[in-house]
């Protein structure tokens, strides 16, 4: 079970209480959202979220201070990948953004406009392989069979399939074909592979649960970050959904 | 004039490399959903460009459906007013729909029926790409969705009525400042929902490979017919171009042949107007190009407006139509190269100009265009009275007449 929180919303108290609330609902793994003002692949609660982080002066660099405390404060904690875009680690510089990552135990990055064949991703390859950062690239139903190579040879820690067309957000149902498009992925890599985008309930997560190694709630969680009880309860009821 | 023809793929000068790239600018910077629909578009238009039947069909529909080619006109009484030997205004604003765009739009569109797709979407800022898409899908029976801020929605009301006129969805974007910038992240985002039935006609030299390449070779119509009608009107010596550059399409259509087939020693100064807005120093303009930074946005990496955090900064124009916070990559290339110099304007001096071009020479540009007519009185302090200058005027202003009234030009 892999959660998004967003970075320095509802504030930066308010994010770190989530971040620690996800913990003890048993989330495998979190995926931590640094905001950003130009959100792409983003739906509509996410996006809100980020703005009103970004409004609290929450970026890349923020998000990473964040992280280290909440690694450095809770030795058990699940392993944290940053989901960003790419300008803010462009911005920063990525031998500036891998080695901050690595001092604050950031495990992996997450860049949903970095494709795994341009030459952006060999310059950060270059900064954050050797610090054992892992990058995750993404897998989309769209990807022919030579972007399927690609993206799973260059991606570490597990591959993220997109499971449908659009933005991040809840849809009321799971794509059709989900099943098939997992399958497809699994033909090109040994890594696990975790599906994200659209998956918003207990009853979802346990479907994906069948067909993948890992189930990525965005959304859902997002909306519930302003109250620490309630997210623990949900990630909880998630984390029993997909352990079945 | 000779028919014009689409530039080959095999040039020398700056088409981009095989990912895109302008020297260290452009690239393709989006989601994995679109890259393999990316990478269709630019087999199909590599293919469309090799093939002299789809130049025959552009070529027809820009003759007897554009009107093309446009006139290269002499203004004498601008020329005398700014102190210039001799202007010449490239009138762009003479193909139908007003405005320089529907020579992409056609292209574009084009290439979608080609691609099997029936439903096409655009971004637009002031209106003219909007209009032109929706001219252009009207004529072709295609279904169409413009993408349009919301203020830029209230700045030109007439384009969002045209539009709904030719059938088109206007889909208002009440994000960020309402304008272009908006405009296109939805469009983006509504695109990575619906690629595989719908073609994004994105309206100028922006975006992910391989757009920017695409739409300047579907304007290079512009400078290709400026430089056969300086043959034809026998002017010995052109001094200067002058284009406005927003996103930067008019500019590149109008540059593009210059760099790429007119020698280094006989090619006149290119000049690109950026608008800046309120002053340079007041934060509020869309000079990327003057004031900004390399970073990605929209898929491409180039000059950018953008905080200490990589997250864009809100532009500002008076014109919608520059009122963008990046810039074309090949801009920023042309740039760094000095091949192309950037000058900025304020809208007071935009407005001025639209004034002096108007009441000289019966000619209404649009505000955007009017950001290059306003380099004419520097231009002849920089390079003398017995300068020869060609202005593109990429527009007609008549969709402008509330911005210029609201900004002071009252009629007594």
């Amino acid at each position: 079970m892999v959660a998004y929180v967003m970075a320095g919303y509802p504030d930066r108290a308010g994010s770190l209480a989530a971040l620690e609330a996800v913990a003890r609902g048993g989330a495998g793994v979190i995926e931590l959202g640094v905001p950003y003002g130009d959100a792409v692949a983003d739906g509509p609660v996410i996006v809100d979220a980020g703005k009103a982080a970004l409004a609290n002066g929450f970026g890349l660099a923020e998000t990473i201070a964040l992280a280290g405390e909440f690694l450095g404060a809770h030795a058990d904690a699940p392993p944290v990948a940053l989901m960003t875009y790419l300008n803010p680690m462009m911005r920063l510089g990525f031998p500036r953004v891998a080695t901050l990552a690595a001092e604050a135990g950031v495990s992996g990055f997450i860049v949903p406009d970095l494709p795994p064949d341009s030459p952006m991703a060999d310059r950060w390859l270059v900064e954050s392989e050797p610090l054992g950062i892992d990058t995750v690239f993404l897998a989309a139903p769209t990807s022919p069979p030579a972007r399927l190579d690609a993206l799973s040879t260059r991606s570490r820690g597990f591959v993220y399939v997109v499971s449908s067309l659009g933005v991040t957000g809840e849809r009321d149902e799971l794509a059709t074909g989900l099943a098939a498009l997992v399958a497809r992925v699994r033909e090109h890599t040994t890594l696990p592979v975790a599906v994200g985008f659209g998956v918003g309930t207990p009853e979802q997560a346990a479907e994906v649960a069948k067909i993948a190694n890992g189930v990525v709630v965005g959304s859902a969680i997002v909306r519930r970050q302003g109250d620490a009880a309630e997210l623990e309860a949900f990630v909880r009821a998630l984390v029993g959904a997909v352990e079945g | 004039m000779p028919d014009v023809l689409l530039p080959s793929a095999d040039e020398a000068y700056s088409s981009p490399d095989a990912q895109g790239f302008f020297g260290p600018y452009g690239g393709t910077f989006v989601p994995e959903t679109v890259m393999p629909v990316l990478a269709e578009l630019e087999a199909a238009y590599r293919t469309a460009q090799a093939d002299p039947a789809f130049a025959e069909e552009l070529n027809l529909l820009l003759k007897d459906y554009v009107g093309r080619p446009s006139p290269l006109y002499r203004a004498d009484r601008l020329a005398e007013a700014t102190g210039l030997g001799a202007v010449y205004l490239k009138r762009e604003d003479l193909n139908h729909t007003g405005a320089h765009k529907i020579n992409n739009t056609l292209g574009q569109c084009l290439l979608a029926k080609r691609m099997g797709k029936h439903r096409v979407i655009a971004e637009t800022g002031a209106g003219q790409h909007g209009v032109a898409t929706a001219t252009t899908a009207a004529l072709m029976g295609m279904e169409c969705a413009i993408f349009m801020g919301t203020e830029d929605i209230r700045r030109q009301s007439l384009n969002v009525y045209k539009m709904r006129l030719l059938g088109a969805e206007v889909v208002p974007v009440d994000e960020g400042s309402g304008t272009l910038a908006d405009a296109v992240t939805a469009a983006l985002r509504h695109w990575v929902e619906r690629v595989e039935d719908t073609f994004y006609v994105i309206g100028s030299v922006v975006g992910p490979h391989p757009y920017p390449a695409m739409v300047r070779d579907f304007q290079a119509v512009i400078g290709t017919e400026t430089i056969a009608q300086i043959a034809e009107k026998a002017i010995p010596r052109v001094d200067a171009v002058i284009a406005c550059v927003g996103g930067g399409s008019n500019a590149a259509g109008m540059f593009y042949p210059f760099l790429h087939d007119v020698p280094t020693e006989k090619r006149p100064l290119l000049i690109g107007a950026e608008a800046a807005g309120l002053g340079l120093e007041s934060g509020k303009h869309g000079a990327a190009l003057t004031k900004g930074s390399p970073g990605v946005l929209h898929g491409f990496y180039s000059y950018l407006l953008q905080d200490d955090a990589g997250n864009p900064l809100e532009a500002y124009s008076i014109s919608a139509g520059l009122d963008y916070p990046g810039v074309g990559p090949e801009h920023s290339f042309l740039k760094d190269e000095g091949l192309v110099r950037y000058d900025a304007v304020t809208d007071k001096e935009a407005v001025d100009a639209f004034a002096l071009c108007t009441r000289t020479e019966g000619i209404i540009p649009a505000i955007e265009s009017s950001h290059a007519l306003a380099l004419l009185p520097r231009l002849a302090a920089e390079l003398g009275p017995d300068a020869v200058v060609i202005v593109n005027v990429s527009g007609r202003g008549d969709k402008d007449m509330d911005i210029v009234h609201e900004a002071g030009l009252g009629v007594d």
